[in-house]
Parts: C-alpha cells; structure tokens; sequence
C-alpha cells in the first residue's frame, strides 16, 4: 500500500445546471475526501458549460477514485488532473484589509510593493490590498501582513490551467 | 406553442408509454393528483397502488431485477419522497434502474416550508444515479427520456424526477424520445481490445484460476449469463458468484464453487485466496467479499471487468482493470479465445482442481440433521427441492434466512434471484416479491423471509390481496433477529440486548385478516406437507414455520478476519477464528 498523501489540482468542465456544485461537493463530504481549495465559474455561456477548480489531498488510489466519482456524475463531461498532466498554472486572488497607524502603514505599503500588491482602499487608518499568485505566496503576504495590522481577508480559490497550447 | 400542446401530466403519461412503461408502482398524493388524473383517463399503463412508498420502489426493484427493464415510481411530494429513500439507497447500491416520479409543491411555492414540501433534490442527491427537478412543462419530456437513458446505461441505477404541481397542469409541446440525445452522459460499452488479448493470455496461462463474477452479469443481461457460462466451460475453471451474481452461472454445474464471501463456501473464499489468475467480472471488491484487505488473495493477479471506472481499485488494486459491458467484453473474449485455438491443457490446472475438491469435501455448508426441530438450512432445501422445477422467483428479506437461501438455493439462469445485498434492507422481500410476481403472473413467486424482517412492510399484505397476487411468503420464525443474535452470541458475549422479537403476531390469523392463507409447521413432517400446500393454493399464503432458534450461519469470516479464516459449524469440523479488536469496529 503506499500512502503517501499527495497535493492534486483537478480541473472538470461541467453542465452549469443547478445542483451541480451540490453534487460536487455532496461527492466529496459523502466519501470523505478532502477539500483544499474549490472555485466554480461559468466559462462558456452559450453551451452553459463551467469549470470547476479542485484542489485535493489524498493517497494516489483515493486520488485515482476522486476522478472516477467526478467522471461518473452525470453532468460532468470531463476531469481532467493537472498535477498529472504536466505543467500547468494557478493562481489565486486575495483582498486583504490592513488597519494599522504610522511606522506599520510605511511598512505595510512597502511589503505590499514587494509582492506586487496593489492598494485597492485607503483611509487614514486602513488599506485593502488586491494581490494575485499561487495561493503559498499569498500565505506568505499574508504572514506579513499580520503583524502589521492584518483584520480581513477574502480568497478566491485556486483557478487552474495547463500550459500549453492543448485545450483541457 | 402550437395546437398539440398538452398538461404536464399528459405529457408524462405520453413520456412513459413511448418509453415502453407498462406498470407502476405509486401512491396518490396533493402533489400529484394531476397525474393521477390523467393515469385514470388511460389504459396504456397499470398502476399498482402499495400501502407505503418504500414498499412501491422495493416492488419496482423486484420489478426491474426480475425482467431486466427499469422499474416506475410515482410517489407524492414531502413524505411520499421521504419514504422512497431507503428504496432509492437500495437501488442505488444494487445497481437496479429505477425511475422514480415525485410531486413537488408548486414552483413559486418551493422553499416556503409549504405543506408537504421538502427538498427533494437534495434529500436524494447522495442515494439517487441522478435526480431532476423540473421546472418547465416543456422540459418535462426530455427529461423523463433522460432520466430513463441515465438509469439503464452504463452502470444501472435510480433516477428520481421531482415534478411541481404547476409543471403538472401547464400546457407544453411534446418531446419525442428519438429527439432527445444526452449532452454529456456516454458509458463505455465496448472493451478495450488490447487490454482483452492481455487478459485472455493471462487466463490462457493461469494454473490456479478463478472467475468471480457479481451482478454486474446479471444487470448486463441473459446474453452475459450465457456467454459467460459458455467462456468459463470452455477454460474448465472455477467459479464463484457474490450474493448479487447467483444465478448468473448455473448453480447445480460442476465449476460452480457456491457464494463466496463472509458467508460463502469454504472452497469459494479458499480459492479466492489461494489463486494465482482473478477474473473479476462485475464485482466490486466489497468488504463481505474481502474480509481484511491486507490479507485478500495475496497471490494473484487480478482482471477487473467492470462497467464502472469508480469500481476499479477502489478497495483492491488489480493488475488489469478492462471497463465496458460485461456481455460485449465476454463476447470479445470468447472470439479471442477461440482465435487463437487455446486449449487448456487439463493436467495444468488438475491439482488446482485436486485441491479445491479437498476444500470442498470440508462440505462447509452442512448442518446437523435431526428429525425433532425443524433446521432452517433444511427448510430451504425442502423448499428447493419441491420447487426448483417450477422456475421460481426467489426474494429475500435480511439476515440469516438470506444467507441461508443465498448458500442452498441453487439458481440456474439470471433474474430469479432478488436480494437486498449492499443496503441490506430488511423489508425488502415482500414488495420485491409483489413487483416480481407483477411482471410474472403465471410464475411462483417466493419470498423467503424472517419473522423480524417481514414486519417492516408487512402493510403490503394489503396489496397482495387488492391484486390477488399470490405470493408466497415463506417465513423462518426463530423469534430472533437471527443475524444480530449470532453476532451478539459470537462477538458480544452472549448478551442479546434487545434482539429478541417479542410479542409476535400469529401469523396464520395475521394472513387471513388480510385475506391470504396462513399455515403454520412446528416439526419436519408437517414442514413438509406446509410446502406442497402452499405451493397447490392460488393465493398470497403466509407459510409460519417454526425453526430451530439457536441455529447459526456458518461458514462465517468473523469481522476483521482474513477471508480465509472462516468459523466453520459442528458438522463442517469446527474451526473458530477469533473477531479482532478492530473487527469489533466493523459491521
């Protein structure tokens, strides 16, 4: 048996009906399966097609039977594992509130420089701060950023491509 | 719109018929009296009205297993859908196709907590194939089409259709089923071709095979029943069957190893265990199959035919997984077989053979025979014996009766043998049985059951009578909850907490109040003479026979144990390994 736990991102073009995410989701709390991160979104209206965005841990046999229960909904037409197929890109965006005064709101601005965010809101006291990236960089503006008055913060979730000129 | 345009309801019952739909099983309710409506202004298709709407999806099931077409629901909206859960969950782990209808408020009245509202959709998304809440008459045909695709293809299953009252009433056009292609949903039926060579070689060149097949044959038809039989005759292997694949190889056949798994033959799970070629076919590596998976078949190397990709190394990881329809796999293989002109050279698997008659002659499904308490292992081979000319159709209840009718019933062709295998749903045998004998009038159909079990539906006595349906209801009376005193008396100490079954009504007045026969047999003689004339009356007939209550089912792979370490009777040469501390854990 190996089980050794790995980090899979797993991409599935879908039917935008209703209850599809449900489905999804239903799937993985029902089987116990993990769930790091999951974005859904339409991408193709005319054909009311979505994508969902699975980032998923497990042994490689759980992993190998998370992609067979998706294939297996009815509304799915694809899955494809990005972490398999090759390389791919992901990224996140965060919006994160700082509330802090003085030497903090210099420092704040000057990390934020740093990792390429970008104040979005700026009162006397606070900023927000909009910054995209792998979701382990914005861990890491976000460690920052905590000591400096860190109070909100909202993420997207992992949206996933492969690189390349293949479709999924 | 134009001048064809019809109700909701019509267009449902128009759906149903050009689906081929002759019977369903329902009970009315406020959200569905249009479509009650418009069954009445019919005559293309019966509806059996049950006495609960779990025992209407049950009587779909043995509906559906016992002809091979999906099985009708029609159930109201709120506590109509609530009592098609269990049925649904059944369905949903015996792969059986179910379509079943459920009213559902109005929609601009969903989500208020209007009266027998509840959320259909969501209560059977997790124990539903698929499900549809249909919120357009002019989706109604499409979706009725599709739901009737979705849970036939691929691996069977139930679809539920929630229909709102208003859906039911508004006017639409009528969709034909040939204009109805379904956007995403396409199983794989035909077998890789490469992967069927691979497996042929391996099975061409195993020394200790063995076929393990499940209902995966059953559901692809007596085509895939006949072919297998033919492909296993021409290896001269062994085969076993799961508790859903009895029948789909003949059972009195010298091949034939009997049920393997917790309850299975001793030569059944020792081949398992011991073989060197595994050709799974429509199985799926269940714990009651496995025992305690670090030590299931260690030697082998596994084929894995399944129509599911999810089935594929979910439990056991096989060496040479093929997906598609076990008829057209078969198929494939039997002409690659006989392409290549292989013959099995019989001195290769005779000491395989040799063994295996030695695991056998253990003869582990004996029991002790006495002429003073009626033994329930002898009850079903009496009962065999009396019938097994007539074709019968054999349903079961849940518990030891099961198994026993599982390990001493021998079926020789598929659709004869309905059982609640992976829900194990007590109550299931006496709709399964109504469903049974609706689709085979002429047939006998017997339920066998348990005193404990037949109480959870017995309101569909009712309906037996309504139809006069005369199906018989063959109860092993140990006033036990026979399966949960055997563990208790093995695992737990002796201590029965709450597993006697008090209180009993008397059976025989219990059938004629509902105006069926009722007879009762206290020893083997009368045992005897209780069958011959239960099988003479032409009406339901309750058969009380009083066995020996202490009786246990061997052979028994305690939880937690491999599947070769079985707890075998007295007069099987006794052998008792121990449940595990983690077994105990284990159902």
């Amino acid at each position: 048996m190996q089980d050794t736990i790995e980090r899979h991102t797993i991409s599935a073009v879908v039917d935008n009906e209703s209850g599809v995410l449900a489905r999804v989701i239903g799937l993985f709390s029902g089987r116990g399966y993990n769930i790091d991160s999951l974005t859904v979104s339409e991408v193709d209206r005319d054909n009311g097609i979505s994508r969902i965005n699975i980032v998923t841990t497990g042994t490689p046999m759980i992993i190998e039977q998370i992609k067979a229960q998706l294939d297996r909904l009815v509304p799915v037409h694809r899955v494809a594992d990005l972490t398999v197929q090759g390389p791919h890109i992901e990224r996140e965006l965060a919006l994160l509130k700082v509330r802090n005064s003085g030497e903090k709101r210099v420092e704040a601005l000057r990390i934020a420089d740093i990792f390429r965010a970008r104040a979005v809101d700026a009162t006397d006291r606070s900023f927000v701060f909009e910054i995209t990236g792998s979701a382990s960089k914005i861990d890491a503006f976000a460690d920052l950023m905590r000591p400096l008055g860190l109070v909100d913060m909202s993420r997207t979730g992992v949206a996933a491509i492969s690189r390349g000129p293949d479709e999924i | 719109m134009s001048n064809n345009a019809m109700t909701g309801a019509e267009i449902l019952i128009k759906a149903l018929t050009d689906q081929g739909v002759d019977t369903i099983f329902g009970y009315p309710g406020g959200a569905v009296l249009p479509i009650y409506d418009a069954l009445f202004k019919q005559n293309s298709i019966r509806h059996i009205l049950v006495r609960q709407e779990g025992g209407a999806v049950h009587a779909a099931e043995g509906y559906a297993r016992s002809t091979g077409k999906p099985g009708v629901v029609l159930v109201t909206s709120g506590p109509g859908a609530t009592n098609a859960v269990t049925g649904l969950t059944d369905a949903l782990m015996d792969s059986i196709p179910i379509v079943c209808l459920t009213g559902q408020v109005a929609t601009h009245m969903i989500g208020n907590d209007a009266f027998q509202e509840c959320d259909t959709t969501g209560i059977t998304r997790p124990c539903t194939k698929h499900n549809y809440l249909v919120r357009d008459a002019a989706d109604l045909a499409r979706v009725v089409h599709e739901g009737f695709y979705v849970a036939t293809n691929g691996r069977p299953g139930p679809v539920v259709i929630d229909i709102p009252k208003d859906i039911q009433i508004n006017t639409a056009d009528y969709t034909p089923p040939e204009k109805v292609r379904h956007r995403t949903y396409r199983p794989r039926v035909k077998g890789d071709l490469e992967k069927i060579r691979e497996a042929v070689e391996m099975i061409a060149n195993a020394e200790r095979p063995v076929f393990y097949t499940g209902g995966g044959i059953i559901n692809a038809g007596p085509k895939a029943s006949a072919l297998l039989t033919q492909f296993v005759r021409m290896t001269g292997y062994p085969i076993t069957n799961t508790l859903m694949g009895l029948g789909g190889y003949p059972a009195s056949d010298r091949q034939y190893l009997g049920m393997l798994g917790m309850h299975g033959s001793y030569e059944a799970n020792w081949a398992m265990h011991d073989c060197d070629v595994m050709i799974c076919i429509g199985a799926r590596f269940d714990d009651r199959v496995t025992g305690r998976l670090d030590a299931f078949s260690p030697k082998s190397k596994k084929i894995h035919i399944d129509i599911d990709p999810s089935s594929i190394n979910k439990n056991v990881r096989v060496d040479l997984p093929i997906i598609g329809d076990a008829a057209h796999i078969l198929e494939d293989m039997i002409r690659i077989w006989k392409a290549g002109a292989r013959q099995v050279d019989p001195a290769r698997i005779e000491p395989w053979w040799r063994q295996i008659d030695i695991w056998r002659a253990r003869n582990s499904f004996a029991y002790e025979q006495t002429d003073k308490l009626i033994k329930p292992q002898r009850a079903i081979e009496a009962l065999y014996d009396k019938i097994k000319d007539r074709d019968p159709y054999i349903t079961t209840e849940v518990g030891q009766h099961q198994m026993w009718a599982a390990q001493l019933f021998k079926f020789e062709s598929p659709n004869r043998w309905m059982t609640s295998g992976g829900l194990g749903t007590m109550g299931y045998g006496l709709p399964a049985a109504m469903g049974a004998q609706i689709a085979h009038p002429d047939k006998l159909v017997v339920d066998i059951a348990g005193e404990a079990s037949i109480m959870m539906n017995i309101q569909e006595m009712s309906t037996l009578a309504q139809y006069k349906l005369p199906v018989k209801i063959f109860i092993l009376n140990n006033q036990w909850m026979g399966m949960v005193r055997q563990w208790q008396e093995l695992m737990h100490g002796k201590r029965y907490s709450e597993s006697y079954v008090e209180s009993l009504p008397d059976f025989v007045k219990l059938a004629e109040s509902f105006g069926a026969v009722g007879l009762k047999a206290e020893t083997p003689d009368e045992m005897d003479s209780l069958i011959d004339e239960m099988i003479a009356v032409d009406r339901p007939v309750i058969a009380d026979v009083r066995v020996d209550p202490a009786e246990n089912v061997y052979p028994m792979v305690p939880s937690g144990a491999a599947h070769n370490e079985m707890i075998l009777g007295n007069e099987a040469g006794a052998e008792s390994p121990q449940a595990t501390d983690q077994g105990l854990a284990l159902v």
